[in-house]
């Protein structure tokens, strides 16, 4: 499967007003929102060629391509988008939005709150992934696709393709959970609870109503990204690119020494605060937390996907600790157990969870193969 | 499809709609054969990334896991059949995977290499080289082989464990069978076929 430089071009997000009110699952009305997506390739026409990607905790709907031509960077799952790619574009029309509360052009924290007239910041209703995945299923109502091919996702977004499988199984032909978790350990939601501490501690927080102030928390989100980025990479893959290399100073005379990981950590923190807003990283985070298809069925995951009739591909990474390829098994013993259509893969990395966003050989061969297949016998190709 | 000939002698066994649980599926002939001809709900476990392409491009669930892991994660009665075709010689536990796999399916059925076959008699007894053959194409250096077997040393442990032999095949190289194998399988069968059950 190539996994070359080939490109869907530059890219115009659209914008979808619904109209229609969303009773969210904690009982909270969103009485109309809008979402941001992009698409790339072309629906076909009988519109069975439809592939949704759900983005992670801070992702958003620029998934691939550029936005301009002098765009320093392609969209974040780009190694994986496009012509020939493991989501080939020339075959499949890929649609990849902002998830609602989050801070790239969707009804999120950021929002007026047409109650107010106000930024909604920490009155913003908690959403959870059930929520996402009913908002998205109005956008597919609203571009005409009954069903997707596909809905693929990584980490957070692995959750969304699950619950799409057990929510609407007459709608998805394929889902496709990658680096994701049936439920967060306690190790994982304890990393979410520092996250949040360290945004809620910094004085800029303003118990969230910092827009309204023109503050930012900078610190505080800054240092919940260092914290998730860290637990993105691996012991090995930091060693890898950084080992303890001296960025500045000496210590033979007594300087401060600044380790290039330190350098590094702080710029990823510092650019973070400057497109991610903490009240869409608090909902995001909790909306992880909270994620638990068992819940609805006694905490038996079987169960919870008795409903699903789709095929299953769970891939998971060999140096992700964060969410182990073990969480990945889980979700396989599940659906075996309930007799589901499944196959997985773990894949040899050393780039920890980041590695499902990475042009990774056997991975993208792995993703592509399986969503052609697929692609194939619904369209009737393949006996 | 033609099958591999010791695959077709296992598809036979299989009853259509069956659930079927196949240990070192390899590139999964076998279960995009029952999935295709016999409609049946089928899992691969294998550990090799070429294979697990090769499943996934056949449109067979496979699973990548390594039996020297265990098969724990699998619930008790939750398959018809669970088959293992020519990996029991390769395990590092052989015996506790066939407890594994008769706690998982109904029945299985186990095929191997059979050590006993004169052809390797003859090369051990008689030229001092560890065998090589058709079968056990590799050299002692490399083999992964590590638990190679006789008929009668398997169906020994199958008495020791009580399991049940429902049905032998023995059968030549090209997985015929005739008189003369019958009559001595544990010299003459260059690969044995069996189907087990539980414990009476």
């Amino acid at each position: 499967m190539p996994t070359g430089s080939a490109t869907v071009g530059k890219i115009t997000p659209q914008h979808f007003q619904c109209a229609e009110p969303l009773t969210l699952q904690n009982g909270a009305v969103l009485p109309a929102y809008e979402l941001v997506y992009e698409t790339y390739g072309t629906l076909n026409d009988n519109k069975s060629n439809a592939l949704l990607i759900c983005h992670a905790l801070s992702g958003h709907h620029h998934a691939a391509g550029v936005h301009s031509d002098d765009d320093p960077k392609p969209g974040w799952w780009d190694a994986c988008i496009g012509p020939g790619k493991a989501m080939d574009t020339n075959r499949f029309f890929v649609v990849s939005l902002n998830n609602l509360g989050g801070c790239h052009g969707s009804t999120g924290p950021r929002s007026i709150n047409p109650d107010t007239g106000k930024i909604y910041g920490p009155d913003f209703p908690n959403v959870v992934v059930r929520d996402w995945v009913r908002s998205q299923a109005a956008l597919a109502d609203h571009l005409g696709i009954e069903t997707f091919a596909a809905v693929v996702g990584g980490s957070l977004g692995g959750m969304q393709a699950l619950q799409w499988a057990i929510d609407y199984p007459q709608r998805v032909g394929a889902c496709v959970a990658i680096a994701s978790a049936a439920k967060l350990s306690a190790q994982n939601i304890a990393f979410n609870e520092i996250a949040r501490q360290a945004i809620g501690s910094d004085q800029d927080f303003a118990e969230g109503r910092y827009a309204d102030e023109g503050i930012n928390p900078d610190r505080g989100l800054g240092l919940a990204r260092m914290i998730g980025h860290v637990t993105y990479l691996s012991d090995d893959g930091m060693g890898t690119k950084f080992g303890r290399e001296i960025k500045s100073g000496d210590f033979d005379e007594g300087d401060e020494v600044e380790f290039q990981v330190e350098s590094y950590l702080n710029y990823q923190g510092q650019a973070f605060t400057r497109y991610f807003d903490a009240n869409t990283y608090l909902l995001m985070t909790k909306a992880l937390d909270h994620f638990d298809p068992a819940r609805d069925t006694d905490g038996d995951l079987v169960e919870a996907f008795r409903s699903a009739t789709c095929k299953f591909l769970i891939l998971s990474f060999s140096s992700d600790w964060r969410f182990s390829a073990q969480r990945s098994q889980e979700i396989v013993d599940a659906l075996v157990k309930a007799k589901k259509n499944v196959a997985s893969a773990v894949i040899e990395s050393e780039h920890g969870h980041d590695s499902f966003l990475l042009p990774i050989e056997r991975y993208t061969a792995a993703l592509g193969t399986f969503l052609n297949r697929c692609l194939d016998e619904r369209s009737g190709t393949l006996s | 499809m033609t099958l591999r000939g010791d695959l077709a002698l296992i598809s036979h066994l299989i009853n259509p709609h069956a659930r079927v649980l196949d240990l070192g599926c390899g590139t999964g002939e076998l279960l995009a054969a029952l999935q295709a001809e016999k409609n049946v709900n089928g899992y691969g476990l294998d550990r090799d990334p070429a294979n697990i392409q090769v499943c996934l491009s056949k449109g067979v669930n496979v699973i990548e896991q390594d039996l020297d892991a265990g098969i724990s994660n699998f619930a008790n009665d939750n398959f018809d059949m669970v088959i293992m075709a020519d990996a029991l010689q390769a395990v590092r536990d052989p015996r506790e995977l066939l407890r594994q796999m008769l706690r998982i399916g109904e029945e299985c059925v186990v095929t191997f290499p059979n050590f006993g076959h004169w052809r390797c008699r003859l090369q051990l007894g008689f030229r001092g080289h560890m065998p090589v053959s058709k079968h056990l194409p590799h050299d002692w250096h490399n083999t992964p082989n590590i638990h190679l077997c006789t008929t009668m040393d398997f169906e020994k442990m199958c008495a020791e464990e009580n399991i049940k032999i429902i049905q032998r095949r023995v059968v030549d190289t090209r997985y015929q069978e005739h008189w003369a194998i019958q009559l001595a399988p544990n010299l003459m069968a260059s690969h044995a076929f069996y189907r087990l059950g539980r414990p009476s």
